[in-house]
């Protein structure tokens, strides 16, 4: 069941859009939030509360690489795999993560503490390589750097 | 030299509304209030504001085709196009963070010229900092009356809500844009209608950059004839221009439309770092033609990059270094390209795929000669035409000019079976 406050803030959604519908992606932001990801049962619910098909919100959701429809771990490395910071040289960072986390792109650490992946530009070309880690952007990021970020993320 | 787009800019910490009403902020709401909406439309369309996302329409022209008057359908609609996703691109960042408010300023004058009812500010949703800001922002535009109902009396209303994406390059593409703010997958449509007829929820829309939005107070502040005389060229105003890359700076500047690669390389950025030569250059993000050390000289205005076989785009550039793979270089770009594709037709959804894979299996020595016909044969079929956007057709800009510009480098893989560098 969707919780009273994941109702609560997907009705503020829906007030601010002509028909229920529109508020899909925001109602799928609003699960994520409380759960880290959207599981199918979740989808399900939000599609009865929407008067959609659950075929159509999952179309919606599998669409933007931002709603995590597997678990994640506790915290989302985001490292940018675009063009400035493959010049910059982002794959150094990505073998150090590998060598650190043992996880590949689209990996979980046993422990569930990091989920590795791969992202479109971050739009900090000028600082490259940059990464993410939860809402926190890192750049000019170099290797020997990165295990005093990482220790910030129990 | 005058920046007005940047002079405020405080990336620490960013102007607040009485801190940019004391510096003359939210003159241009007062000034364009006392005008009729036309007025503001005839000035925009006036100083040759060109939109600054990359397409480089005018900006008054594309606010044109709104209609107007009593009898136009309501709400109407007005977004800024915040999604700043082009690789190699972050000058919408700068102007967000450093001074969100502007932005509004901009969008309420804009809305007002288009007579809008609801605004929007269509955020990507990794920039975070920029979320607070703006979020803050619109707060304090509505507590002093710029926003809301009535608008300083004049009888005039406008509401401005922050919307975050959840990722996808094609949101940036601005019909596919108006899905995802229904709550669609982010596929482009048809056009025509065009936005402005029908555009969000069927409604007359207007999506602008926030670069473009940026420009707006300025202009009306100061008149067309005084935004023209900015430029060193024939497009108008001043331009963000950054460069990224193997570069002693890399940053963005705001200079006088018009100035040469060169001087933004050389000057701005430093000149390249110790021992390393420029190779190629993307002029505007990721989906321009590049440009090489004979292209210097060329100005970075819509025109001159154009003559030159490229684009100006975003006015952004990336620098390839004489230590970079261009195989790999372009590689890496088809990967971003065939990633973004939505899938909706079938010549980009397909073909960039495979786009990707021969030069993946050209890049690890497995290549055949053969293969650089195929992607000549790409570069055309996934070009301007045969796509509903423009996506594809600009991912096929790097490739073809790349198959131009380092064909021996191309070979070299395909002979020695292995990357060279």
């Amino acid at each position: 069941m969707l919780s009273e406050s994941e109702i609560h803030a997907i009705d503020h959604e829906v007030s601010l859009v002509p028909h229920k519908k529109a508020a899909v992606i925001e109602a799928l932001k609003v699960v994520q939030q409380h759960h880290g990801w959207v599981s199918d049962e979740k989808l399900e619910e939000v599609a009865a509360y929407l008067d959609m098909s659950p075929a159509e919100v999952d179309s919606v959701a599998t669409f933007y690489n931002l709603i995590f429809r597997k678990p994640v771990g506790r915290h989302v490395i985001l490292l940018c795999d675009s063009i400035s910071c493959y010049v910059m040289g982002y794959k150094k960072l990505y073998e150090a993560l590998h060598e650190h986390l043992h996880i590949k792109f689209g990996e979980t650490t046993p422990d569930g503490r990091f989920t590795l992946l791969p992202n479109a530009c971050l739009g900090c070309c000028d600082h490259a390589p940059a990464l993410m880690v939860g809402e926190d952007l890192y750049r000019d990021v170099q290797v020997q750097d990165l295990e005093n970020i990482l220790a910030q993320y129990k | 030299m005058e920046k007005p787009l940047t002079q405020h800019i405080n990336l620490q910490q960013p102007l607040s509304l009485k801190e940019y009403e004391a510096k003359g902020g939210y003159s241009a709401v007062r000034k364009a209030l006392k005008m009729t909406p036309q007025e503001v439309q005839k000035m925009v369309q006036e100083s040759n504001l060109k939109g600054r996302g990359g397409a480089g329409f005018n900006t008054g022209m594309k606010w044109s085709f709104v209609p107007m008057g009593e009898n136009a359908p309501h709400p109407k609609y007005l977004v800024a196009n915040a999604d700043e996703m082009e690789p190699g691109t972050f000058k919408d960042r700068l102007l967000l963070e450093g001074h969100p408010h502007q932005l509004i300023e901009g969008m309420i004058v804009a809305a007002y010229a288009i007579q809008a009812d609801i605004s929007y500010v269509f955020l990507r949703w990794a920039y975070k900092k920029a979320a607070a800001l703006i979020r803050k922002s619109i707060a304090e535009a509505y507590e002093a009356g710029y926003l809301g109902n009535d608008i300083l009396g004049s009888g005039w209303s406008l509401q401005m809500h922050l919307h975050t994406g959840v990722g996808r390059y094609m949101c940036g593409e601005e019909t596919a844009l108006l899905n995802a703010l229904e709550g669609k997958r982010a596929t482009p449509r048809a056009k025509p209608p065009f936005p402005q007829i029908s555009g969000l929820f069927g409604k007359p829309t207007i999506v602008n950059n926030v670069e473009t939005f940026c420009c707006i107070p300025h202009i009306v502040n100061n008149g067309a004839d005084w935004f023209k005389g900015l430029s060193k060229s024939e497009d108008a105003g001043t331009k963000i221009y950054g460069v990224s890359g193997k570069v002693n700076r890399p940053g963005a500047w705001e200079l006088p439309m018009g100035v040469t690669v060169r001087e933004l390389i050389e000057e701005h950025a430093g000149g390249m770092k110790n021992g390393y030569k420029i190779r190629g250059i993307l002029p505007g993000g990721a989906s321009t033609d590049f440009l090489t050390v004979d292209h210097l000289d060329v100005k970075m205005d819509f025109k001159s990059v154009a003559a030159a076989g490229s684009r100006m785009g975003t006015g952004t550039m990336i620098v390839m270094d004489d230590a970079t793979c261009p195989v790999g270089f372009v590689h890496n770009l088809q990967h971003f390209f065939a990633q973004e594709s939505c899938g909706w037709c079938t010549p980009c959804r397909e073909g960039l795929p495979w786009v990707e894979r021969i030069l993946l299996s050209i890049e690890k020595g497995e290549g055949r000669t053969e293969d650089l016909e195929l992607l000549q044969m790409h570069a055309q079929f996934l070009g301007p035409g045969n796509t509903f956007c423009a996506l594809a057709p600009g991912a096929m800009e790097p490739l073809q000019s790349a198959l131009k510009y380092f064909r021996d480098d191309f070979e070299r893989h395909i002979h020695q079976k292995g990357c060279p560098y």
